[in-house]
């Protein structure tokens, strides 16, 4: 991590979560893009943090399961016929 | 007031992401799927109680979460922290962000990609402790907001946040731990 920068390398680390989870008011998120436009390395280190979120992310994907959907709208009609008490 | 002759049309589209938060939560396919029709049975009988216009994909998550720590008796206990304090900020990134391979790389996602399977990845997830692994799911796989998640936990924000900070340190070291099996890094400190 360089800190020969404009800003402080600390202070954009650690906004890093709350930036990428996008709860940074604009002038915050503001700040740390400016930083990240003179800080190649703090820009490494949120590129890295936000490639391995979306690999997570696409990672957990999961396909239904065959025939799920059908039970569960089956489950549904069932309940709907019942008289409601 | 929501109209339930609509229930199905809103709620089914959401019917993937639930099942995969279920898998991760109750780790076991056949558990899965009795959590996602216990949460679309329940929300279906509630769904008057539903503001229409509001949010149905994290009340959907709200019930599925509910239905899972009671249905699943999760275990809810405090998660042992001691074996977090060693892992700083950008734990990951300090020891896989410099590698050769990443450098030579013009994306990152490519390498991270091949660094680790798919079910490592998800077996990560699935290793963290319950509040914390929840907290992860419902931020960084589902992409809900603190305040979502807050309102889905019944949690203050600033819990949200202990959580995901916790859980996300947890989720990188379990990581690490797959680079080093794959002979990534060696166990020397790098960065």
């Amino acid at each position: 991590m360089s800190h020969r920068h404009e800003g402080n390398c600390d202070e954009a680390i650690d906004a890093l979560y709350a930036f990428l989870d996008g709860e940074l008011t604009d002038a915050q998120r503001g700040d740390v893009r400016q930083h990240l436009e003179g800080c190649s390395g703090c820009l490494e280190a949120f590129d890295f943090e936000a490639e391995l979120r979306h690999v997570v992310q696409v990672r957990c994907r999961e396909s239904l399961p065959p025939g799920l959907r059908e039970r569960i709208l089956a489950a549904l009609e069932e309940l709907q016929r019942e008289p409601s008490s | 007031m929501a109209d339930r002759a609509t229930f199905a049309d809103q709620a089914m589209e959401h019917m993937p992401s639930l099942y995969a938060a279920a898998l991760r939560m109750t780790r076991n396919p056949a558990d899965a799927e009795d959590l996602v029709q216990e949460t679309y049975l329940k929300a279906y009988r509630a769904f008057d109680t539903f503001t229409t216009g509001t949010n149905l994909k994290a009340w959907l998550y709200r019930i599925l979460t509910n239905t899972y720590i009671n249905r699943y008796r999760a275990r809810m206990r405090r998660p042992d922290e001691t074996d977090l304090d060693d892992v700083e900020d950008l734990f990951l990134y300090r020891r896989l962000g410099g590698l050769e391979e990443a450098r030579a790389s013009r994306s990152a996602e490519d390498e991270l990609l091949d660094w680790f399977t798919e079910a490592e990845i998800k077996d990560a997830v699935e290793s963290l402790p319950e509040q914390f692994r929840i907290a992860v799911l419902l931020a960084d796989v589902e992409g809900f907001s603190y305040k979502e998640i807050s309102e889905i936990l019944d949690v203050p924000i600033g819990t949200v946040m202990s959580r995901l900070h916790r859980g996300r340190k947890a989720l990188q070291k379990r990581l690490f731990e797959y680079a080093s099996r794959h002979g990534l890094v060696s166990t020397e400190e790098h960065g």
